[in-house]
């Protein structure tokens, strides 16, 4: 057990942070074009699919070093390294795993470059957790599948020119997760529709998609007909350590703590009062045991041993501490905690409200906590299945 | 960076394991728990010769030298075992006089306590159980070329079988002003008496000093901040060595619940597939995960870095005495009656968590130092 970097990696991180106190300056003096101009440099410096091979112009970068970027980027708030947010996360990797050298060649640098927007259509009306009995179906015909269909709760439908979709090629299969198909669907193809739906704050960022005879051709098809569910596996499990969200809660934690040290409970400063005292101890131990748990994943994976399903261990702690942190700083803002985000005369402009109301991407979108805890519980601990 | 075991340290782990699951399955270590002097002097003669003892002890004088990871190691699996012994005690009283001891001290009783002919024991806390410098009453006065220890101690761990005691003692007015010194068992006008734990595994006493004198040779750390700051520096190692023990403990009460989860069958169904059984039982693999990626952390800082260190202590046995509490709790409740049974081990569980949650800070105490500690 070592905690230090080697001479190598500490080499790297000097270089890494050189390279941002140059080019990223902090949070305030960035203006409204700066998000542009650093996903361009970025991306020059090899830094966008950092971890990808070179063969497909990533950085070809260790497990490791990707590590120490991120931290280092995201503890310095640093802005996504590109726009095309799920291409990066889960299609590029996927494609690379699984795609074809036609596919490789359409679609890698335009991610890379994030030249447009893709989205991810799994869930369905009546299909959310329990994603392997999804319905949509594709069909077979020549050299064409032929999609029919509804999806749901799709991300950025509305901009994307990409969709990655999982159909239903075969439904006579004995395990429901062996008839499943992964597609790549251009979303102005003929019989798509795409209808809007407003989150509680109001904003349209996902919305249901519906397929009616959509052509897709063969050539799109990601993997084998069949391999669908394993893709999608092998795609989330990518990066999963976890470590860089650690960073983003530690400056969540920072900015809970100056409420503290500003706020009064009865005459008093609430930073004297034991309870309060206690809970952001709690919240500062869970984000240091993400950190380390994190760690252990992290070396996990370099000694080559294939990451399980303990990565629920860290998306437990994130649910918990995306509802109940925003929830305690309300809580500290008294009456002022009901102001409407946005609101003059609300602490900080409501930025805690917001994030009280904002919590459900990370909460429900990648599994809800309880699927986590039935992860946990049958994968690991080999209780029975529900 | 690494997070791992080296292969070494593995196997290390595997025959500390392999040692306890021959000789002290959980009824010998119930027939041990029951037994006057609470420890088996036959077993403590194996381990001192396997090394255990000594494993943090100079090699000069008789030792291992290996480091707090080690350490972590054999503490979490006599954990697993429930295993009675006075090895916390001991280690503490290693590492008191390694950090604090002239060479000349060291050498004069370190090889006695790696070889287990000696057992010494720390006593520090009070009747106030204030874990600040002014838990510390015990005069120390000096008098003609020697010390005067008078007051009393509480908490301490295996009092009645210990050889020597390192006892934090009062040397001045500043609050900090504390002194710690070696004191024989057979001094005059020292006193044990036996206070029992809830946990019968672990063994505490009570010392009343009476007039104890002892000779200025005896004198580990003492005077201005000095004294205080090894206290607090030991009272981090004994908070870290409970949670070492709470992890191998905690898993060992969760696995005795899966397992009854695994094959009790109610309502045509095995209870492990019920999510008001199966989601708890989650939960603590997410707690007991957790608390021991921060103990083993704190357990390197305790070597490695020593300025992180209390933090991490903090915050691993903050976590581990809430964690394991309920593990505790929920392990008798989801065994229904049999869990409230004598005979079934689940109650032994119960009460080692009581230990763990009370031993040298409870969670409301090491997360309010937490909170100092991270700036509040
Ligand atoms: C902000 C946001 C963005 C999203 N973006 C996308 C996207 O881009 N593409 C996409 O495909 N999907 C997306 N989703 C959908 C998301 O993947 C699903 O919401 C999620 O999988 C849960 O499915 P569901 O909403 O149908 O809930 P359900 O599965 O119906 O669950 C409802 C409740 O029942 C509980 N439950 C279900 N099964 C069990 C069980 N076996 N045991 C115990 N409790 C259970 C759940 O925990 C939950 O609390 C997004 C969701 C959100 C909130």
């Amino acid at each position: 057990m070592d905690f230090n970097l080697t001479p190598e990696e500490e080499a790297f991180r000097d270089e890494v942070c050189a390279f941002l106190d140059e080019n990223l300056p902090p949070e305030p003096e960035r203006d409204e074009m700066f998000p542009l101009r650093w996903s361009q440099l970025v991306r020059e410096k090899g830094w966008v699919g950092f971890s990808w091979p070179k063969e497909v112009g990533g950085g070809g970068a260790t497990l490791m070093e990707q590590a120490i970027l991120k931290q280092e980027l995201a503890s310095r708030r640093a802005p996504p390294l590109g726009t095309c947010i799920m291409g990066l996360a889960w299609v590029g990797p996927a494609i690379i795993q699984y795609g074809t050298q036609e596919q490789k060649d359409l679609f890698i640098e335009d991610i890379l470059d994030s030249k447009y927007q893709w989205c991810t259509g799994y869930s369905e009306p009546d299909i959310g957790s329990d994603l392997a009995a999804l319905q949509c179906k594709g069909v077979r015909r020549g050299d064409h599948y032929v999609v029919t269909g509804q999806k749901i709760w799709t991300s950025l439908a509305q901009w994307a020119k990409w969709m990655i979709l999982l159909v239903r090629t075969d439904s006579g299969g004995e395990k429901k997760h062996d008839g499943i198909t992964c597609l790549l669907v251009e979303m102005d193809s003929p019989g798509i529709e795409v209808a809007p739906i407003a989150n509680m704050s109001k904003q349209p960022f996902f919305a249901e998609v519906f397929f009616n005879d959509v052509e897709v051709p063969v050539g799109n098809r990601l993997g084998e007909e069949g391999q669908g569910w394993q893709i999608t596996i092998g795609a989330l499990a990518n990066e999963r350590s976890g470590i860089s969200e650690v960073s983003g809660l530690l400056w969540e934690l920072d900015l809970l703590k100056k409420l503290v040290r500003e706020v009064q409970i009865g005459g008093r400063p609430a930073s004297e009062d034991s309870r309060v005292r206690r809970r952001v101890a709690e919240f500062e131990t869970r984000i240091a045991a993400m950190r380390f748990n994190g760690m252990r994943y992290l070396t996990k994976q370099i000694r080559g041993e294939p990451l399980g399903s303990e990565t629920s261990v860290n998306k437990l702690h994130t649910a918990h501490l995306e509802k109940y942190m925003a929830e305690f700083a309300i809580e500290l803002e008294g009456s002022y905690g009901c102001l409407a985000p946005g609101s003059s005369h609300a602490v900080e402009r409501g930025r805690w409200q917001k994030e009280a109301l904002g919590w459900c991407t990370a909460v429900i979108g990648g599994g809800t906590p309880n699927i986590q805890k039935n992860i946990i519980a049958e994968r690991i601990l080999g209780l029975p299945h529900d | 960076m690494n997070f791992g075991f080296s292969e070494e340290q593995q196997i290390f782990r595997s025959a500390v394991r392999k040692f306890l699951d021959s000789n002290a399955p959980l009824e010998e270590v119930r027939r041990i728990m029951e037994s006057p002097d609470g420890y088996s002097p036959t077993l403590w003669e194996e381990m001192a010769s396997m090394g255990w003892l000594g494993l943090l002890v100079p090699e000069e004088h008789g030792g291992a030298d290996l480091g707090w990871i080690d350490l972590s190691i054999v503490l979490d699996e006599c954990g697993r075992s429930l295993f009675p012994s006075p090895l916390i005690a001991s280690t503490l009283a290693v590492l008191a006089l390694k950090e604090n001891g002239s060479e000349e001290q060291q050498a004069r009783w370190l090889p006695g306590i790696a070889d287990g002919s000696q057992l010494f024991s720390p006593a520090i806390l009070e009747a106030s159980d204030i874990l600040g410098p002014g838990g510390v009453q015990l005069t120390g006065l000096a008098e003609s070329g020697g010390i005067v220890l008078r007051g009393e101690k509480f908490f301490v761990l295996d009092a009645t079988v210990a050889t020597h005691f390192v006892v934090a003692y009062r040397s001045g007015e500043d609050p900090e002003d504390i002194g710690l010194a070696v004191v024989d068992r057979a001094s005059d006008g020292l006193e044990v008496e036996d206070t029992p734990s809830i946990d019968a595994t672990k063994r505490i006493g009570r010392l009343v000093l009476d007039g104890v004198r002892i000779s200025e040779d005896r004198v580990l750390a003492s005077g201005s901040r000095k004294g205080w700051s090894a206290v607090v520096r030991l009272l981090d190692h004994a908070a870290a060595a409970v949670t070492a023990e709470a992890i191998g403990a905690a898993e060992g009460g969760h696995a005795l619940i899966v397992g009854y989860a695994k094959q009790r069958t109610q309502f045509g169904s095995l209870i492990g597939r019920f999510q008001g059984v199966k989601h708890p039982l989650a939960d603590m693999y997410v707690d007991i995960e957790s608390f021991k990626s921060l103990l083993y952390y704190a357990a390197w800082c305790l070597d490695e870095s020593p300025d992180e260190a209390p933090l991490y202590v903090s915050m691993a046995k903050a976590y581990a005495s809430d964690a394991f509490t309920r593990i505790g709790i929920d392990g008798i409740e989801l065994h229904g009656a049999l869990g409230y049974t004598w005979e079934y081990d689940a109650q032994l569980y119960l009460k080692r968590s009581k230990w763990v949650k009370s031993a040298y800070g409870g969670s409301d105490h090491h997360y309010d130092r937490v909170a100092t500690l991270g700036g509040l």
